[in-house]
This record gives structure tokens, C-alpha cells and sequence, in this order.
């Protein structure tokens, strides 16, 4: 089947003739000696300007790979600072980077990858306010952000300006990439029209990723923006492919637009930016939580009553390998198996339950709760708040 | 009929960390309520509070949209794949 890959990249007309210098020849002889490229090709790519949305786990590897790729003028956006847990698998940074601006050391490893082309570093939170202005600019946005807000921001964005959005997007060992954005084609919210609620839904600082998915979907990102900028190739329009990197296996499903779809569908409701933290559920800064009205204790009350030598049973919620890096002596039932096991507790007595940051034990108490367990608390801040708190050789993770 | 009920990452934790689950079932909703019914801690992930199923996960009878065929009534046969697919946001410093 034809897919029309025309990319609404500027015409060449608009442009100074772009042609390659005696040294540009040599650093991409292989993609010029090949036909699928060639010179052509390598001239689109001089002329095409990109914008990277995010410069972590999928940007790594994207900014990477299109810098050396030779696209003409790179855009970054970012507004986080380099730490050590980054390391594991934001390959641009390296260790004399930690605390360092992200934009700042990844501009200049790309510089320093390929300093024939433009690179715009944009030290900025992208919002409702400055997304359209920043995208004109550019001719294909590619999205490896972390977030529900930022996903429908880009999305919505890149319908409404017409431009193709390279999706790409991770969980613990699995991820799901495609091309949103072609004016035939679905976009994001023809996919998935609304957000899971707060919470619902492990994030991944909760469900950790394989260092490696992030390059291997970032990679696949940036093969499908060098494809749609030379137009060669079928892209991943209509088709969202599912890579499980346990099971190391790539599946392919149908992405149809949706007529109905409030920003691309034929009664479109949707025709500016909104608020999208509103929209995805999220009010202020702090973290959400689906339940509320939880009694908290806080790791000073619970080591003050524990000192006394009060029978409090300590539940942990977490997993048995998140037990294994650090606990507080608790008796283990991971949140998923809480429901089947809880014979295992005793209502009569004290129970403070907590897990990493205090959210799944949140949820746990909450269930128990209703369970009719009357004397059970949260340990507020969980594990993580003890280490501030209480016992800091308890390694924070 | 038999089919494979393929369980996301995300939502393995309520599965018996399974990767896919073996149900009999004529019909999607079938399959669901049988997938449900062994692993009830799904049901909410997978399901609103009045049954329908959740906006940000999406189920597929093989590469195919349900949303696009009958909808839960889609209809099954021996060997086919059912698929569960959530949002996931993951990617830049989670």
C-alpha cells in the first residue's frame, strides 16, 4: 500500500541552495554513496529543521543520531539539570555532567558530534503559552517527554500547526512508538481521547526502565524522522508498533483516525492550546494520589513510638526486589497481592504500612481500610522520607 | 474458543505477573470477564466504575482496533490474540 510521505518541510525555493562542503562529502560519504539516500537526501537532511521535545532516556539517543545524521538545525527543549540517576541510560551525559543544565551538556556533546549543523538550545518548560510559537519553526516534532500533559501539549500542538509528530514512549521494558500528525493519518488523541486518572497507572520513577528501551524506542524514533525528511521508506503512520524488550519482540497494531477525535475529527471542539494539567488531572505541585482522608505517621512519630518499644507491625507494600535494596524489617505483600493475602494480618493489632514514597501504601491503607482495619497508617514520604529522616545509611533509590 | 489475552507491562502486576493469560470466550467482552474473573485486581484498571471500559486503554482482536469492528460484542475465534494496550508516558526522566 502507498503512503503519502510528503512532509511539510519548507521547499527548497524558500532556501539558500543548500550543497555540502569537500568535508561534509566525506563525513557522510555512507549515506551518500547509498542510493536510498544519496545526495539528495543528504541535502534534505542539511535543510531539515527538527525539534526534540526532552533530552533524556529518548532524546539521548534521537539528538544523537540526528546530529550525526547531519540535520541541518536541531531544536532542544528542556529546562531539567543532569543527576546521577539519569546516568543508567541518558547516554548524551556522562558524569562530570551531573548538576550541569541538561540543554547545556547535551548542545554541546552535539556540537562536538557535528559542528556543521545549527543547534538551538531551549532552556524552557514547554506549556499551552509557548509550544506554538517554538514549533513553527520547525518541520518534524519528536516527543520523548515523560508525561500525560506534555504528550497531549505536543500532540495537540502539531495537529493544529500541521506538523508530524515522531511519537515515542516507555514502561520498564516496553514501549510503543509511532508518527501522529499527517493530516490522513490519527493522531494522539484519536489513540487514547483522555488520560489515565492520576495514580491509576505506575509511573515509571515507581516502575523503573531497562536502561537500554529508551535508546532502542529513541532510536526508532530518529529512523522514522530521517525517513520522513528524505521520504523514503513506509513510516509509521496508522501503525503503532509495540517493542517488549524481555521478550525482545516487535508487534504491530492499526491506529485508525478517529472521525469523532475533539482535535483532528471532522467536528473538531478542539482548536487551541488548553490547560493540559487540568485536563490530565493534575492540580499543584504535589505528587497525586487517588485516594485521600489517609491517616499519615510520620517516620519521626513511628521511630518515636517504635523506641518505646510499642507492637507496631510494619507492612511494606513494595516489591520483593525493591525489598532487596533497602527495608525496615516489614513484613512484605507487594500491593498487587494485597487483596488475596490479607488474611495474613491481624486487624487487632497496629499496622503502619509505607513503600517507596508513600503512594502504593497510600492505596494499600486505603483498601484496608475498607477491609475494616481501623488501626493502620501511612508512613508519610514512605522508605524515602525514613532515609531523610530517621536512618540516612538507608540507600535512597 | 481459546484465545490469548496478551497483559501490558503496567498492568502485570495485577495479572500474576503474567505476560498473557489463556481464556475461553465467543466474544471480547467474554474474554475480558473471564480475565477479570481469574485476576479480579484488573477489573479496575481495565474498567470504569459503570463497566465501560477505560479511555486510556485500548483492546485490539489481533492488529485490529475493537473500537473499529463491534466494539466488546467483537467476536473471537480459536488462536486469535487479544491485545491491551494503555497510554504509557514514559520516556525522558522517569
Amino acid at each position: 500500500m502507498a503512503i503519502e510521505t510528503r512532509i511539510p518541510i519548507a521547499p527548497t525555493s524558500d532556501k539558500p541552495q543548500a550543497k555540502l562542503s569537500k568535508e561534509e562529502v566525506l563525513r557522510y560519504s555512507r549515506h551518500l554513496i547509498m542510493p536510498e539516500v544519496g545526495m539528495d537526501g543528504q541535502l534534505k537532511l542539511k535543510q531539515a529543521r527538527v525539534l526534540c521535545i526532552g533530552t533524556g532516556g529518548l532524546g539521548a539517543p534521537l539528538g544523537l543520531y540526528l546530529a550525526a545524521a547531519g540535520v541541518g538545525q536541531i531544536g532542544l527543549v528542556d529546562f531539567d539539570v543532569v543527576d546521577s540517576t539519569n546516568l543508567q541510560r541518558q547516554v548524551l551525559f556522562g558524569t562530570s555532567d551531573v548538576g550541569r543544565p541538561k540543554i547545556e551538556a547535551a548542545a554541546a556533546r552535539l556540537r562536538d558530534l557535528n559542528p556543521d549543523i545549527r543547534i538551538d538550545a531551549i532552556e524552557a518548560k514547554l506549556t499551552s503559552e509557548n509550544a506554538l510559537e517554538l514549533f513553527r519553526d520547525y518541520d518534524i516534532i519528536v516527543d520523548g517527554t515523560d508525561n500525560f500533559p506534555t504528550r497531549y501539549l505536543v500532540n495537540d500542538a502539531c495537529v493544529l500547526l500541521g506538523k508530524p509528530n515522531v511519537y515515542g514512549s516507555i514502561f520498564r521494558f516496553e514501549g510503543q512508538i509511532t508518527v501522529f500528525g499527517y493530516p490522513d493519518g490519527p493522531c494522539y488523541r484519536c489513540l487514547y481521547p483522555e488520560p489515565p486518572p492520576p495514580g491509576l497507572v505506575p509511573s515509571c520513577a515507581e516502575g523503573g526502565v531497562l536502561g537500554v528501551l529508551p535508546g532502542i524506542v529513541g532510536t526508532i524514533q530518529a529512523a522514522e524522522t530521517l525517513k520522513l525528511i528524505i521520504g523514503k521508506g513506509q513510516p509509521l503512520i496508522g501503525r503503532l508498533l509495540l517493542f517488549d524488550a524481555l521478550g525482545m519482540k516487535f508487534r504491530e497494531l492499526k491506529l485508525r483516525k478517529n472521525p469523532d477525535c475533539p482535535v483532528c475529527g471532522e467536528n473538531r471542539t478542539l482548536t487551541k492550546l488548553i490547560d493540559y494539567a487540568e485536563f490530565c488531572g493534575i492540580r499543584g505541585e504535589e505528587a497525586p494520589t487517588t485516594v485521600t482522608n489517609i491517616p499519615e505517621i510520620t517516620p519521626r512519630e513511628l521511630k518515636a513510638r517504635l523506641d518505646k518499644g510499642d507492637d507496631v507491625f510494619i507492612l511494606d507494600v513494595r516489591e520483593p526486589h525493591e525489598y532487596q535494596i533497602c527495608n525496615l524489617h516489614g513484613h512484605l505483600i507487594p500491593l498487587g497481592e494485597l487483596s488475596r493475602r490479607v488474611h495474613e494480618l491481624d486487624s487487632s493489632k497496629e499496622i503502619v504500612a509505607h513503600c517507596r514514597s508513600g503512594k502504593r501504601s497510600a492505596e494499600a491503607v486505603d483498601f484496608l481500610r475498607k477491609a475494616g482495619f481501623r488501626k493502620i497508617w501511612n508512613l508519610k514520604g514512605g522508605i524515602l522520607a525514613w532515609s531523610d529522616e530517621i536512618d540516612p545509611t538507608i540507600p535512597k533509590y | 474458543m481459546a484465545v490469548k489475552v496478551i497483559i501490558p507491562t503496567p498492568l502485570r502486576a495485577y495479572a500474576g505477573k503474567q505476560e498473557s493469560v489463556q481464556v475461553q470466550a465467543k466474544t471480547v467482552a467474554e474474554a475480558l470477564t473471564a480475565l477479570t474473573t481469574q485476576h479480579a485486581e484488573l477489573k479496575k484498571h481495565l474498567f470504569s466504575e459503570d463497566g465501560r471500559l477505560r479511555s486510556f486503554v485500548n483492546v485490539y482482536v489481533n492488529d485490529e482496533d475493537i473500537r473499529y469492528l463491534q466494539k466488546d460484542q467483537t467476536s473471537v475465534r480459536e488462536g486469535d490474540t487479544i491485545s491491551i494496550v494503555p497510554s504509557i508516558a514514559g520516556g525522558a526522566n522517569d
